[in-house]
């Protein structure tokens, strides 16, 4: 009976037998990408891949937003859950528990990544028996995409958290817990490490939502472009070098705007304009956070949901009258495209938290095709109109010219105040904004708030500009209604209590 | 017929002694006898009476007695007196003929220390126990309508605090022994049902397991507590052991039938307070916004009130038992239909049990055969209308024949103004129950045979062979009808599920008895193995239409099904030396191996020691008149948790993803595979236990009981905890890490207030004290690390686990609670998260038990009284009701309070705040049972007995919510448990 004890599970794989088989080892691959679109492996919940938290909170996309969009000038929401206030409010601190939702869902990817390259190094793979050729080469592509999204994680892990854990394939599970890297350190590796892979992964626009080279460049110009707040040095060149690298491959804007933000926009020509997403599909991948949060939070009052492919809002989400201002003359005189904000029943301003009647909402993403056709999940499918087909654009081509400006005006070479000009009015044509006669440093940041809002990128955006501790009002921060000036260090977010408690090589970021 | 039996201190067996079968009765006849002592000494004073009569006698200075008038036909004599033991004598009484009955001897008041006591593998003399052992017999139990086992001994043993689920037929208890000594790993005993060790897995469409064993079968439950009594089952045995045994025949005992039938109504006994329509109009039109004001509707609905109903119950058995030849045997069927006081809620049993208890070859092979099967229908009702119908608006109605609401059946439900369903919002509490249809069956069959053989030539040597199995079955299917607006959406549900789960079980033991020095000593030494399979199966999830919503996913070996086992291989031993019935020795070693932990991992060794001193033993007691038993016990031991609720949690193994988490890439869909958190390193957690016991007894045993002092220190606790990033493959998993302690006193006492020949009253109480904390949690020391937050309850170092995590509510000087203010106990001019401090715990610090046996004649009385003091209860159904400013288009209705307090607009700090933490202290009259035994009216020697039953007849408490019995400590809507009456019927003959 002895031999009885040793249980192995049938339905479970056993990793012995996964690392043996390309097939699989390629799931094992996919399953990386996965992480920012769902939160386990039942979609939309079951089987969570962390615990502590609900999985439609704490999906990676879904939390990433929030810090970017609700820490920020942009977004706000109305919900009372936990701590969720705190965000809104930029008075949280080490405790709050959807912090520590966005830290584990980035350091559980950056863990992930490491056991797939542990697992798939040239040796492991011939000690498994996996020689051949072909078959080594499409791994070896594999682990550079794996390398790929955890620089990507780590990306997140430097902008919001600054100096954190450390640890690569070459460590090992269940041991000692990872040392506290500085952010400088981790930029350099960061830089090493996308140079690095650059040559093994696929050329850009090979492949839609799969990580290649365009997606590394991008990748390269947000960490060039951020260097000065990371590391106190500024790399505008290479963030000029990089971005000139994405304007010379074949991307192309989307003729219109809305086409980037609807249910076929992975089959559009909007696909042309992105550079890297996370795919969503209202039947085989579903999750509660992510694409089908920002839609249905997004919609409430008076919107009528089903023209969003939806079944409903869930009285979330409102625009803060910032990012409103930016578009002159709106509601009335302005041919911006961009300008998706629904007003009827909601006032400009916001001075109560709670209130979802105030603050206009954001239609800019539409569960329907350009045709009009709703999602594959809308109810009008037989869906139960949860789940929506809008694919997430990470990394955009209108973003990388917004960059390429930037770096430019902030004193990069490799372009001149020209070519920044002419990108950014490519960029406002394209909407039916009014091109500008020239272009300052300051009408970058304008810029990116009209073309990028709810794209989750103005929290990063506001601290390089400097805009973000102080210098910019808006309501609730501070916990004042009508906003106030909050101290430097929340540029950075608290390392979660529960990592601090757990590893004694961590220490607290300054202010907390 | 239990209520019908005498009342008699001290845990006696129930009778099992009937009046035979009659010859040939014409009239009466007088009895006459004799009782003497020990020393053959006549026994003045002893009362003897006539079972089932009112006849009875006193015997004179001869130790004579005589009692006319006895009808003819067999009759059970009682003999009763002060300091000895009650004896049983049968008669046979012929027309006009005088009896005499045998000379009969009674014993000093030896027979609750001379019964023997259930003990892990084996029984013992009680007066030979050296460990902590509680048994409550079928006279003590509960009772009333009782469905579940556990129940039975509810309030009834010192240190053991059971809390059902709440009132749904067949629901679940949580059962925890001396404050339970783990945190995430399961607190739940192991329970032994006729020496068969059961698995802690729930099973789906079961509420309770347990439920399937059918309560009227119950011979006696006893609890095992500290280390002395439990190590022998280690790695099972951190949280206490309940072994029940079953009824069955005795030897050359005539064959009698008895037929029970209990028919209950039941009753919602308290309703959360919440506005009336009028009430909640007044308020909104007052205070709402022009929004809410819209949404209003005209009506007065009390949906509490519409979705409960009286609830009717009859539970019947009906059981052969006696012996055919040499073989003893009972056989026994029940069948229980429940309802539910939720409407469409019920539960039908069929029972079915046998047992046979043969004793072979000259008494040196005994063989014990039990067989027992079930069978549960169940209709679950939605319970989620429990809680919806306390906070949905009471300004609609129910149905409502706008024809906006037609396609939901005619249901009120919130609409936008499209005329969709609004999103995120209650449904209509009667839509839910009446378009839903959750039923199941579940099926479990336990059995075993047990085989005990005296070998021959060795004096004292015997060999034990239990070869048992544990099947059960679970299937059900969930209809929601597409208009139901719960599901509106996805077009209603049509779905099933099913488990299996199989359980097998092989021990074999050898004992030896004899005299080593002149003394007794007793050495067994056996195995075990255990097999506990766990079968789910995967199905498509379909439309109400029966067309498939979301195909099924099949598994990585692709199959549509999937099963985990557990198994479990052990050695045991156990030593005992008893010198000169003074000083007693137990030692206990058991070796577990369990596949749960990887090789190097999996063994674990229980020991354990007890040393007793029964001081009446001793010269200098025992002649004391009024010291009648006095033992000092002392115990030391270990003992094991390892059911964490995973399986081969220790191995790397990789998940493949579901349909509907498929992931796009490069054009393709795929099912990914993820490699899960594991961690090679997990053992058993262990528990040391300190037990100091004080058994004792008064006045000729008309007062016993026990004190217990005890401590148990958990270590390496196998906990849920967060794991540094980076360092495995999930944020959290299970560990070897942390450590607990608890701490405690109990009291048992048992006193025969009066012991007469027409009047008997016994009382017993008991009493726990329990001091439950955690010492230690995380790998570092972080002063910034409170603890494990899980919404308003923590586990932080030096609080007992689950305390309150909650702010300080600020009030103005009326003493009324400030709207959103809380204190800022940071002091940094920020409220957040960390400004809540852990406040009390849920758990009481004293529970209290007292029951009472009274009969008079043929009249008795029982009742049950409980108590828990010192608990706080989070109420979540106040802090959840309150003014929402949301905008979404619904409205929730209010707790009245807020008539009073105008609180509204709580933010999250105040609803997380102290203002809802109550003393949940309590008593609750668990039951009062009359009986009268009417004898035999229907037909020679039979018996006819009524009961009158009624439970949950009140309960004391400050709480204001309806029911602060909650185990979990906060209160998010309980389903109410009944007030039942119950009128029960004993016929036997």
């Amino acid at each position: 009976c002895t031999s009885q004890l040793d249980q192995v599970p049938s339905y479970t794989a056993n990793a012995e037998v996964v690392y043996r088989d390309p097939v699989q080892i390629q799931q094992s691959l996919v399953r990386l990408y996965a992480t920012l679109a769902v939160s386990g492996q039942s979609g939309p919940d079951g089987q969570p891949d962390i615990s502590g938290i609900g999985e439609d909170f704490s999906q990676y996309l879904r939390q990433y937003w929030s810090m970017q969009e609700l820490a920020s000038d942009e977004g706000i929401i109305a919900w009372n859950d936990g701590n969720l206030s705190d965000i809104s409010r930029n008075t949280w601190n080490a405790n709050n528990e959807f912090i520590r939702a966005i830290y584990d869902r980035i350091f559980y990817q950056i863990g992930l990544c490491n056991e797939f390259i542990r697992q798939t190094s040239d040796d492991k793979l011939a000690s498994r028996g996996i020689t051949d050729a072909n078959a080594a080469g499409t791994i070896r592509q594999y682990r550079a995409e794996a390398r790929f999204l955890r620089a990507l994680s780590y990306w997140h892990a430097l902008d919001m958290f600054g100096n954190v854990p450390f640890a690569d394939e070459s460590s090992s599970l269940g041991g000692t817990p990872p040392p506290q890297i500085t952010r400088a350190a981790l930029f350099t590796y960061l830089e090493d490490e996308l140079k690095a892979i650059e040559p093994t992964l696929v050329p850009a626009r090979t492949a839609y939502a799969r990580a290649d080279q365009g997606a590394c460049w991008a990748l390269l110009t947000k960490l060039y472009l951020n260097a000065e707040v990371y590391t106190g040095t500024a790399r505008n060149t290479d963030a000029v070098t990089y971005a000139n690298k994405v304007l010379g491959a074949s991307y192309v804007l989307a003729p219109e705007y809305r086409l980037l933000f609807l249910a076929d926009n992975d089959a559009t020509a909007a696909n042309r304009e992105v550079i890297f997403t996370v795919p969503f599909d209202g039947n085989r991948t579903r999750t509660f956070g992510g694409m089908p949060f920002i839609l249905h939070a997004s919609l409430g009052g008076s919107v009528p949901a089903a023209d969003y492919g939806v079944n409903g809002g869930w009285s979330g989400l409102r625009i803060k009258p910032n990012i409103v201002d930016l578009f002159q003359g709106f509601p009335g005189n302005t041919s911006d495209a961009r300008a998706t904000f629904y007003t009827t029943g909601q006032t400009r301003t916001i001075s109560d938290l709670f209130n979802f009647s105030q603050g206009y909402l954001v239609t800019k993403y539409k569960n329907v095709t350009s045709t009009g056709r709703p999602g594959s999940s809308a109810q009008a499918n037989g869906g139960d109109g949860n789940f929506v087909d809008i694919d997430y654009p990470l990394f955009r081509l209108a973003d990388v010219k917004l960059m390429y400006a930037e770096a430019l005006l902030r004193g990069g070479s490799g372009g001149t105040a020209g070519t920044a000009l002419e990108q950014v009015n490519e960029v406002r044509r394209r909407s039916g904004a009014t091109p500008l006669a020239g272009v300052q440093l300051s009408d970058i940041l304008d810029e990116r708030g009209r073309e990028l809002y709810w794209e989750a990128h103005r929290r990063t955006d506001l601290i390089r500009f400097g805009r973000f501790a102080t210098g910019n009002n808006w309501p609730q921060k501070g916990g004042l209604a009508t906003g106030r000036d909050i101290a430097a260090f929340r540029t950075l977010f608290p390392i979660p209590a529960t990592d601090l408690a757990a590893n004694p090589n961590l220490k607290q970021n300054p202010g907390y | 017929i239990l209520a019908a039996s005498p009342a008699v201190a001290g845990p006696l067996k129930p009778s099992r002694h009937r009046p035979m079968t009659t010859i040939a009765p014409v009239a009466s006849g007088v009895v006459s006898g004799r009782v003497v002592d020990a020393k053959s000494a006549p026994l003045p004073g002893v009362t003897v009476i006539v079972e089932g009569t009112t006849l009875g006698a006193t015997t004179n200075e001869d130790g004579v007695f005589t009692i006319p008038n006895v009808p003819a036909g067999q009759h059970t004599l009682i003999y009763s007196s002060v300091g000895f033991a009650t004896a049983r004598v049968s008669v046979t009484v012929l027309d006009g003929k005088p009896v005499q009955a045998p000379l009969t001897t009674l014993g000093e008041n030896a027979q609750a220390l001379s019964e023997a006591v259930v003990v892990g593998y084996g029984t013992q003399r009680r007066q030979d126990v050296t460990g902590s052992i509680t048994t409550v017999d079928s006279k003590q139990f509960v009772k009333g309508q009782v469905t579940s086992p556990e129940q039975l001994v509810q309030g009834k043993v010192a240190g053991v605090q059971i809390t059902t689920a709440g009132g749904a037929p067949g629901a679940g208890s949580q059962i925890i022994i001396r404050g339970g000594s783990s945190l995430s790993a399961s607190n739940r005993p192991l329970f032994v049902i006729d020496g068969v060790p059961v698995t802690n897995d729930g099973l789906a469409g079961a509420g309770n397991p347990l439920s399937l064993i059918n309560p009227n079968d119950i011979e006696s439950v006893t609890v095992l507590k500290d280390a002395s009594a439990t190590a022998i089952y280690g790695v099972r045995a951190s949280n206490g052991v309940i072994i029940v045994t079953t009824k069955k025949g005795l030897a050359g005992e005539a064959v009698r039938v008895n037929v029970s039938t209990q028919h209950s109504v039941a009753t919602v006994a308290k309703y959360v307070p919440v506005l009336t329509g009028d009430q909640f109009r007044d308020l909104v039109l007052n205070y709402g916004n022009y929004q809410q004001q819209a949404l209003l509707g005209t009506e007065n609905t009390d949906w509490q009130r519409a979705i409960y109903r009286p609830a009717y119950t009859t539970d019947n058995t009906a059981s052969v038992l006696g012996a055919l030849g040499k073989v003893p045997f009972r056989a026994s069927v029940g069948y229980l239909d429940q309802q539910g006081l939720l409407k469409r809620n019920d539960l039908k049993r069929y029972t079915g049990n046998l047992s046979l208890t043969p004793v072979l070859l000259d008494g040196n092979l005994r063989i014990e055969l039990n067989l027992k099967g079930s069978w549960i229908d169940n209709n679950f009702s939605d319970q989620s209308a429990v809680g919806t119908a306390v906070g949905f608006d009471p300004s609609q109605p129910i149905t409502s024949d706008d024809p906006r609401y037609a396609p939901f059946g005619g249901y009120y439900e919130f609409l936008q103004g499209n005329g969709q369903l609004v999103n995120l919002s209650a449904r209509n509490p009667l839509s839910l129950i009446n378009q839903r249809r959750d039923r199941s069956t579940v099926k479990r069959s336990l059995g075993n045979v047990r085989l005990d053989y005296k070998l021959p030539f060795v004096p004292g040597l015997s060999a034990n062979l239990n070869v048992g199995y544990d099947v059960q079955r679970g299937r059900g299917t969930v209809f929601v009808a597409p208009s139901s607006a719960s599901q509106y959406n996805r077009q209603g549900i049509n779905n099933q599920y099913s488990q299996n789960l199989d359980n097998h079980l092989l021990e074999a033991y050898a004992k030896y008895e004899g005299r080593v020095l002149g003394q007794r000593l007793e050495l067994l030494a056996g195995y075990s193995f255990q097999k506990f399979g766990n079968t789910n199966y995967i199905f498509d999830d379909r439309r109400a239409d029966g067309s498939v919503y979301t195909p099924l996913t099949p598994t990585y070996d692709n199959q549509t099904q999937f099963t985990n086992n557990l198994v479990l291989l052990s050695y045991y031993s156990r030593l005992n030396y008893n010198v000169a019935d003074k000083y007693l020795f137990t030692g206990t070693f058991r070796i577990d191996q369990t596949s749960n932990f990887a090789p190097s991992r999996r063994t674990g060794y229980f020991p354990s020691g007890a040393f007793a001193w029964r001081l009446k033993g001793e010269d200098f007691l025992k002649e004391n008149a009024t010291v009648s038993e006095l033992k000092l016990r002392l115990g030391y031991g270990q003992t094991g948790q390892q059911d964490i609720g995973i399986n081969s949690g220790y191995l790397p193994i990789s998940t493949l993803s579901t349909n509907t988490a498929q992931q796009l890439v490069g054009g393709q869909y795929y099912r990914t595979l993820r490699p899960s958190f594991y961690n090679p390193e997990l053992t058993w957690e262990t528990t040391t236990t300190y037990n100091v016991g004080l058994d004792y007894g008064f006045f000729d045993g008309r007062l016993t009981g026990a004190v217990e002092v005890y401590q148990r220190d958990t270590k390496n606790l196998l906990f849920f905890s967060n794991v540094s990033a980076l360092s495995n493959l999930s944020n959290a998993g299970f560990l070897n890490i942390g450590s607990l302690t608890n701490r405690g006193v109990e009291l048992t006492a048992n006193l025969d207030v009066v012991r007469g020949k027409k009047l008997n009253v016994a009382v017993n109480a008991n009493a726990t004290f329990n001091r439950n904390r955690i010492t230690k949690l995380t790998l570092v020391d972080d002063a910034n690390y409170v603890g494990q937050i899980n919404g308003s309850q923590i586990n932080a170092v030096g609080a007992p686990a689950g305390s309150f995590y909650v702010y300080k509510q600020l009030y103005n000087a009326e003493g009324q609670p400030i709207q959103n203010a809380v204190a800022d106990l940071e002091a940094d001019g920020v409220l957040n998260g960390s400004d809540r401090y852990i406040s009390k715990s849920p758990r009481p610090t004293t529970i209290l038990g007292f029951g009472s046996t009274a009969n008079y004649g043929k009249l008795n009385l029982a009742f049950t009284l409980r108590a828990n003091l010192g608990g706080y209860i989070f109420n979540g159904v106040r802090s959840g009701a309150y003014f929402a400013p949301s905008t979404n288009g619904t409205l929730g209705n209010l707790s009245t309070e807020i008539l009073a307090s105008r609180l509204a607009n709580f933010n999250s700090l105040t609803a997380q705040s102290d203002y809802f933490l109550e003393n949940g202290s309590f008593a609750r009259l668990e039951n009062v049972t009359l009986g009268y035994q009417f004898g035999s009216v229907l037909g020679k020697n039979s018996t006819l007995n009524l009961t009158a039953a009624a439970q949950n007849l009140f309960l004391l408490t400050n709480y204001s919510g309806i029911d602060p019995e909650i185990s979990s400590g906060y209160d998010s809507n309980i389903y109410p448990r009944p007030r039942t009456f119950t009128l029960g019927l004993t016929y036997g003959f």
